[in-house]
């Protein structure tokens, strides 16, 4: 792949790369995107590395799959371009002259003593001034697309609160989501964790809170990055162009386990994303057969922290009234496996050590009857 | 190359080297001293000190993160030590260095005996070394969190409320608060120093548009420095009354704003950028002229670049908040002083090349660095271009792709500037001349180390990997960039022990200086080497920006131009 330096081959890997990851090919519109494959290409030699062994993953901004992120991808091919090219002039001319004007060993005459020039240095002033009008104005039109987006009526409302160190997702009532059953039309509709659900090709709007620290939400195929600040609303915005799973994480630094607090973004067709919401519309599961894991939860502390149906309302931990609809657990620092689960409710620190989740010092019997009850939640 | 004649004879006293006083006796001079020299050479050690440690806390991240799903260092370790890291790069390695190069060199540069404020500077250095005492002292008294110890572990720019009680209990950030608090003290007094010297203390004939630009870029940076610390300081008192009388200014549970730290902080945290990287142009600034045997190309214009750094520098620091959600309006105001600054950035970029070009250039190792300098600052500011277009920032703020770039400005740019004018003054500062062989040495293995790991950091973050994780997924990608940039720290720590070595063997064993061994032109060359107390035995007086070369050559001296 290093071989690979020419465009059509740079073009070559990008759609092999894109049609593993189940996406359509990627658009590659202007022509300042084509001069800079070759960028892009060692951007993501990584990912194709990566995919032989199993699903890429590799969360690239020069692979976007969302209008915010194909407008930034698209500003960023053009501000490299300038950087590039003035890199090339101002390096050429340093190295020109450390090679040309070298110091003969014989010659001890000093040069001729130039204190400056009006003209060439008026032309280093202006021409950097020129060049920053275009950037500014190139950004300022990006700027204004993203932050002063419109939305229609079919767009998606969800609420993002970071917590130290996982995050929760809120629907309310919408279009798309109509909330049978709900009279109280204040309350969300779904409450979820760490893995965000929308439907491809619609706008969602996500409206950014924080429970405690500063977070920020970052997925970089789908949008730039926006804080989560407590005490304040922030707001951004996506509208995917490919179903796919797509992967982020915070990106503001919040306490011990920053690093762990990683994001699942699952862009699923229209009907997947129907079918979704009405699982996690349903109420929770209640099954005689694991009655006693249910009752290891109603008894111990667990109910203080997490909400299951109208079970348990705790506020403090992620909702689980659905949680075998989720891939990971602990927001993406383990697969939501039988092992795992056992292994978090026992140690926690063994999966993310400093999280907030206290071990609850359960006996064996009690852990194998709450795992097969939260195995029941889906 | 012509020996010159100093323009005035310093008293012919020897400087007795200091192993043949008793050991008390010469710590106790170095004490209780207040020359300028003295105290240079303190800040400048005391800041190499500092640079070793952070170098260390650096590698050990750098271990963890070479490979994926690493457990070297717990959380926990790793917070405290990318903060650790962080402030004391910052405030106790880079800025004593900087305050060192300007407490020994402006005096001599503009003629003049010693600072204006001889007792200050004595004040200011150990407020500056008693505030990184407190600091560090947190890995042994302060009490943090259960079962981790204790150095504060909210980041060097400790955004609110992590600061706040509710998340951040025992002392920790108190010795982060305290320690940056006093230092700041010192630095805003050694500021001021500095300040008052280059207005008050110049020699007879130097007039403002005959000063060094060394001299111009430290005036800068002090005024800088007068107005910057200033926010910190209250913000951290602020933080102080937040944590211990009940104040809300930033307890967001209470109706305070995290973001109004933010903008506290970097209201001090982007000059501060300027005040660290402004004596490394200064160092550029002289030592590219006497290499390539030419005076500065457009010494006018410099000054006008360099002042008016200082001035738009004053109005960037938003854009290290683009991603907290400011309205189109600010951020596009952002984007555009942020680009606006690159204007004076590049003709400085411009200047220097003109400087060497039509000149003779000698490769010693200070001109080496300058190169290396030039080239690297070149694509420091590119990347900072990149970072200035509000939208790209919200892809690569916060990433390493972040880190790359400012650390391509302080390693690349000032810690390049400062073994640049470490090789140029080190005669004048000990009679001894640095081995030239020992400083290849160090420059190339410095500079093959600093691209492996600063050229490939970019790429996790143009990936998606963001800042201040202690470990990472094997699935993201990351794995294989993450060891190159590791294993360019080994290269980095050798070329430092060279160094170090060098400045040792060279002390006791470099061939003897002379007054001007590289036929230079400012004052500090007419002077003995190393200076005597005094300096100057009776002010010189100028007529022109290069003194020295208006003595050598008498029949086309500089005062005819200007």
């Amino acid at each position: 792949m290093q071989q690979v330096v020419g465009s059509n081959g740079a073009m070559h890997l990008r759609s092999t790369n894109c049609e593993i990851r189940n996406l359509t090919p990627c658009r590659l519109s202007s022509r300042a995107s084509r001069v800079l494959l070759a960028i892009s290409v060692a951007a993501h030699a990584p990912a194709i590395l990566a995919s032989t062994g199993g699903p890429s993953s590799t969360p690239s901004i020069f692979n976007p799959a969302s209008t915010p992120a194909a407008e930034i991808h698209r500003l960023s091919l053009f501000v490299i371009a300038i950087c590039l090219a003035i890199f090339l002039v101002v390096f050429s001319l340093i190295v020109y002259s450390t090679i040309k004007f070298r110091k003969k060993a014989d010659d001890n005459q000093e040069p001729p003593q130039i204190y400056g020039s009006n003209q060439v240095e008026l032309a280093w002033t202006v021409i950097p001034i020129l060049i920053v009008v275009v950037l500014f104005l190139a950004a300022a039109r990006v700027i204004h697309a993203v932050e002063d987006a419109q939305f229609p009526p079919n767009t998606i409302e969800v609420t993002a609160t970071g917590h130290q160190f996982w995050w929760e997702f809120q629907y309310p009532a919408s279009a798309q989501i109509r909330c049978p059953g709900r009279s109280d039309s204040t309350s969300p509709c779904i409450t979820t964790a760490n893995e965000l659900h929308v439907p491809v090709g619609a706008p969602t709007h996500i409206v950014l809170l924080s429970a405690d620290t500063d977070h920020s939400f970052w997925v970089p195929q789908l949008a730039g990055k926006i804080d989560l600040i407590p005490n304040r609303r922030n707001e951004m915005w996506i509208e995917p162009h490919d179903v796919g799973h797509y992967v982020g994480q915070c990106a503001q630094y919040c306490g011990t386990q920053h690093a762990k607090m990683l994001l699942n973004v699952m862009v699923d067709t229209p009907e997947d994303f129907q079918k979704w919401v009405q699982q996690q519309e349903a109420p929770a599961m209640v099954s005689d057969q694991v009655a006693a894991g249910r009752k290891v939860f109603e008894t111990n502390a667990c109910m203080n922290c997490h909400t299951i149906g109208t079970i348990a309302q705790g506020r403090f931990g992620p909702d689980l009234t659905h949680l075998m609809s989720r891939t990971t657990i602990a927001a993406g620092a383990a697969p939501n496996t039988q092992e795992n689960l056992t292994l978090w409710v026992k140690t926690p620190d063994a999966i993310k050590p400093g999280c907030l989740m206290p071990a609850m010092q359960l006996d064996d019997q009690d852990v194998t009857a709450l795992v097969a009850y939260l195995m029941s939640l889906h | 190359m012509a020996d010159a004649q100093p323009m005035v004879p310093p008293l012919a006293i020897p400087q007795e080297r200091e192993g043949t006083r008793p050991f008390v006796q010469v710590m106790h001079d170095w004490i209780v001293t207040v020359d300028h020299k003295r105290l240079g050479l303190m800040y400048f050690s005391y800041g190499i000190v500092a640079l070793v440690v952070g170098g260390i806390e650096a590698s050990i991240m750098r271990a963890q993160l070479a490979f994926a799903n690493n457990h070297l260092v717990s959380p926990e370790v790793f917070n405290r030590l990318f903060t650790m890291h962080g402030t004391t790069m910052i405030f106790f390695a880079a800025m004593p260095i900087v305050f060192g190069f300007a407490n020994y060199l402006v005096p001599l540069m503009i003629g003049a005996r010693d600072m204006a404020f001889p007792r200050l500077n004595a004040w200011g250095f150990w407020m500056s070394a008693l505030g990184g005492v407190i600091l560090y002292f947190s890995f042994v008294g302060g009490f943090g969190l259960y079962g981790a110890g204790s150095a504060p572990d909210v980041g060097w720019f400790a955004y609110a409320p992590l600061t706040s009680p509710a998340f951040s209990v025992g002392h920790s950030t108190d010795y982060w608060i305290v320690g940056l608090l006093i230092s700041g003290f010192g630095s805003i007094a050694t500021g001021l120093n500095i300040m008052t010297t280059i207005l008050c203390m110049r020699c007879p004939g130097m007039k403002l548009g005959r000063m060094p630009l060394f001299v111009w870029m430290n005036t800068v940076m002090a005024g800088l420095v007068l107005v910057a610390i200033g926010p910190l300081t209250a913000a951290q008192l602020m933080l102080l009354i937040d944590r211990y009388l009940g104040g809300h200014f930033f307890d967001t549970q209470a109706g305070g704003s995290a973001v109004i730290w933010m903008h506290f902080f970097w209201i001090f945290g982007h000059p501060e950028v300027y005040i660290l990287v402004l004596p490394a142009f200064a160092v550029v600034s002289e030592v590219i002229p006497v290499f390539s045997r030419k005076p500065i190309f457009g010494y006018n214009i410099m000054v006008a670049a360099t002042v008016s750094i200082g001035f738009i520098s004053l109005g960037v620091w938003a854009h290290h908040m683009f991603t907290v959600g400011m309205t189109s309006y600010a951020n596009a105001f952002f984007v555009a002083s942020t680009a606006a600054i690159a204007v004076p950035t590049g003709i400085k970029i411009f200047n220097w090349v003109g400087t060497m070009w039509g000149g003779k250039i000698i490769f010693k190792t200070p001109m080496l660095f300058c190169i290396a300098f030039l080239c690297q600052f070149l694509i420091a500011g590119l990347t900072g271009i990149m970072l200035a277009a509000a939208p790209f920032d919200w892809q690569l703020g916060n990433s390493y792709f972040v880190i790359a770039h400012f650390h391509y400005v302080i390693l690349g740019g000032i810690v390049f500037g400062v073994f640049a004018g470490a090789y140029y003054w080190f005669p004048k500062v000990t009679g001894r001349m640095m081995s030239e062989t020992l400083g290849k040495w160090h420059f190339w293995l410095f500079l093959i180390g600093f691209h492996m790991t600063f050229d490939f950091m970019h790429i996790p973050g143009l990936l998606g990997m963001p800042r201040r994780i202690y470990t990472y997924e094997a699935s993201r990608g990351w794995e294989t960039w993450n060891l190159i940039v590791s294993i360019g720290v080994i290269f980095q720590a050798l070329g430092v022990l060279v160094w170090v070595f060098n400045v040792i063997r060279s002390y006791f064993k470099g061939k003897i200086a002379g007054s001007d061994p590289w036929d230079a032109w400012t004052l500090e060359w007419s002077t003995s080497s190393p200076p005597p107390d005094y300096n100057y035995a009776e002010l010189p007086v100028i007529r022109s920006r290069r003194p020295l070369w208006d003595l050598k050559h008498p029949e086309d001296p500089d005062w005819k131009y200007e």
